[in-house]
């Protein structure tokens, strides 16, 4: 009788395992298989279209960029814009969501008016954006620095994301302000999750509605906060199309990844532009891995 | 010994044509291929209407020949590129495809053993006669030719408003650097909004045209050319006077310190806002697109300092090695280069044709002037657009200026020195 049951389950599993079977495949193929096909070609001497013999070279293409002020202007441009984007939307998307946690009217329509911008595609904000970025200042001016001007704030017209120092930290503007609605609802979702008698239980021993906040509140938000900065890192990491969408390729703004398609697909630098991806790829997997592990780790509990 | 070799060789690749049927491009052979496949990134505009004039005009002489066109958008073939070499590399080859003149078709494809030697075409057709020997020159790897030049476009083009330079006191063209920068001195008296036109947008390319001009315009075509082979040095003190040439010109504008592309910021010039522009003649047609008259809404000169330079770009057809449709391949090509496919691919590219007997009268004012120049300038080739340049030293140099203009344009020892670092890693 238990053989038999056993016996079924197995058939289940394979019969699960097949069905899964052509996924595995596709993504062991054109995920995983081509992640080693990129490391193969960034230990490679492919730095042109002209190369005749083929050959390794081992780790030359990545001591190289270490030394390449190119790739070293890129990765500080990227550190200022994640660094600005993921502290400012968080700020943003959490004093929104704390106006909107204690119910107030109409809580559903400001939920989605502020989740709205998610629904925008960043080539096409970026669009949007480049023209209010325009740097014509006084007479001539437009977009944010017409806005400035005409609330009286002219002497705050500034370059944006053409300025010398402050080009990135423009640039997380619209950034901000395309995901800090989604961070707002990840915040809502986790004030939700908290459930009200605790509120209750602390009124109760008569604690304010400030000490509510502080001492029963905010530190159940602990794992929402690594969430969001997860998500919001992993996105500002392989930052491309927004960028390129408002400034193109041009150099006061490039980051990573964008001075990654210049090496492959301009320049025709096959091994850098290679070796750039798996630099960005190690980025990634150093934030996101250790986090999907704490969260396996957490459902393994449940 | 040597002789006797050539011989042999010769007469096995006369044996080789036989009997695998191949006719030689020197052969009369009709043109019997179903199908013909051409690659381009053609895909929009001006560019399409020239493409599609020459391709009915290829329809209409080979009825039974299907006419497949590939072409991949994209600006200045940057997607088209990749792709093509993917299909190369691949073994499916198109038919013929589009390249530029100059490094991208000798570099690029010759060098590799890409593409087929034309050289008995040339003859055959009579070319070596009908084009600039200059121009097959940037076609030719030792002593043969690879592909068939179907226009010319110019670089170094001084455009500005005839209204608002009469409103400055201008009344006739700069033919120096020193004369220009009188004039833009006059345009900024007269209040005119922006003196020199810059395009900062798109990868600062247009910041690099601009730059290419000055070199020509400060060094001269030899010294110019020299930049490329070595000898003369980016550091030296000619690049050195031009880059402070290029500064004085910034100047006059906002530095380059802004998101346009050249088609944003040429509407000044036909505005009114704009004193000078320099831009290659693409210009003129997209003016003309937009509704603008030459003479009175805009107009032009060769670039001061070049008056007598012809700074050139050119498209080019070629012939794949492994191309399956060799015959319709050769034919298309004689169309190409022949005077009734120019004339009728040119006048609505906006380009003038490659050769030099087309019939003028079919063409715009400016095209005249510019064909009158082509006949009898010094050609130079444009280093934006690849003539003297590989894709990697373009992207190098885009970057080099992108950071020079984002510096404020005060750093000129420091794009001297990018450029020559960008020089040093082109491949021989």
């Amino acid at each position: 009788m238990k053989s038999i049951k056993e016996k079924k389950k197995l058939h289940l599993r394979l019969g699960g395992f097949f069905f899964v079977l052509p996924s595995i495949i596709a993504v062991a193929i054109f995920v995983y298989g081509m992640i080693l096909w990129t490391i193969n070609i960034s230990l490679s001497n492919r730095n042109s279209g002209y190369v005749e013999k083929v050959e390794n070279v081992g780790l030359k293409n990545y001591t190289d960029l270490l030394v390449d002020e190119r790739f070293t202007h890129a990765l500080s441009n990227l550190i200022k814009f994640t660094l600005t984007f993921m502290l400012a939307t968080l700020l943003a998307g959490f004093i929104m969501a704390l106006l909107l946690e204690k119910g107030i009217k109409g809580e559903g329509f400001f939920r989605s008016f502020y989740l709205y911008p998610m629904a925008i595609s960043f080539i096409a904000m970026g669009t949007a954006f480049r023209w209010l970025f325009f740097t014509e200042k006084g007479e001539d001016a437009a977009g944010f620095n017409l806005i400035l001007r005409s609330i009286g704030l002219g002497f705050l017209q500034n370059d944006w994301i053409l300025s010398e120092n402050g080009a990135m930290y423009s640039m997380a503007i619209p950034a901000v302000w395309q995901m800090s609605g989604y961070v707002m609802a990840l915040f809502l979702a986790g004030f939700r999750g908290i459930p009200d008698e605790m509120r209750e239980a602390a009124r109760v021993d008569g604690a304010t509605e400030f000490q509510i906040y502080r001492q029963i509140l905010f530190p159940q938000l602990t794992p929402t906060v690594l969430t969001i900065f997860i998500i919001l890192g992993h996105v500002s990491m392989k930052m491309f199309d927004l960028i390129v969408g408002i400034n193109g390729k041009s150099y006061g703004t490039q980051v990573v990844a964008v001075y990654m398609w210049e090496a492959t697909f301009d320049s025709g630098d096959l091994a850098k532009g290679t070796a750039i991806s798996v630099f960005i790829l190690i980025m990634v997997a150093l934030v996101v891995v250790p986090y999907l592990r704490y969260v396996n780790k957490q459902e393994a509990y449940r | 010994m040597r002789k006797g070799s050539i011989r042999l060789i010769a007469a096995a690749s006369a044996i080789a044509l036989a009997i695998t049927g191949c006719s030689s491009s020197s052969d009369e052979t009709a043109n019997t291929d179903t199908q013909f496949e051409i690659f381009t990134w053609w895909a929009s505009g001006g560019e399409a209407a020239g493409l599609g004039a020459l391709v009915d005009l290829y329809k209409a002489q080979n009825p039974n020949t299907e006419f497949i066109n590939a072409s991949v958008a994209g600006g200045a073939g940057v997607n088209a590129k990749a792709v093509l070499v993917s299909r190369m590399d691949a073994g499916d080859a198109p038919d013929s495809f589009q390249a530029h003149a100059g490094l991208e078709v000798i570099a690029s494809y010759a060098a590799q053993g890409k593409l087929e030697d034309l050289t008995s075409l040339y003859q055959s057709e009579g070319w070596d006669k009908s084009f600039p020997a200059d121009l097959i020159k940037q076609t030719t790897l030792d002593g043969k030719i690879y592909s068939v030049p179907v226009n010319i476009h110019r670089a170094n083009v001084l455009w500005w408003n005839p209204g608002t330079a009469a409103k400055a006191g201008i009344t006739k063209a700069p033919t120096t650097l020193d004369e220009m920068f009188a004039d833009l001195e006059k345009f900024k008296k007269a209040g005119v909004k922006t003196p020199m036109v810059l395009a900062g947008g798109e990868g600062s390319w247009a910041m690099a045209h601009l730059l290419d001009y000055v070199l020509v315009a400060s060094m001269g075509p030899e010294k110019f050319e020299g930049l490329f082979t070595g000898a003369t040095s980016w550091e030296g003190p000619e690049v050195a006077t031009a880059l402070k040439n290029y500064q004085r010109l910034l100047s006059y504008g906002d530095k380059g310190k802004n998101s346009f592309g050249w088609g944003e910021a040429g509407a000044a010039i036909t505005k009114g806002t704009g004193g000078f522009f320099i831009m290659g003649d693409w210009a003129s047609a997209q003016w003309q697109n937009e509704g603008a008259v030459l003479g009175t809404d805009y107009t032009f000169a060769p670039g001061p300092g070049t008056v007598g330079i012809y700074q050139w770009l050119s498209d080019t057809f070629t012939l794949p090695v492994g191309a399956k449709n060799r015959n319709a391949a050769l034919t298309w090509l004689k169309l190409a280069g022949s005077k009734e496919g120019q004339d009728a691919f040119n006048p609505l590219k906006g380009s003038i044709a490659a050769r030099t007997d087309s019939d003028l009268s079919l063409y715009d004012d400016y095209l005249k002037a510019a064909a009158a120049d082509w006949a009898k300038d010094r050609l130079v080739g444009s280093t934006a657009h690849g003539v003297t340049a590989d894709n990697k030293f373009m992207a190098a140099m885009n970057a080099a200026v992108g950071k020079y203009v984002s510096g404020g344009a005060k750093d000129n020892a420091g794009l001297a020195k990018d450029l020559a670092a960008a020089q040093a890693a082109v491949v021989k």
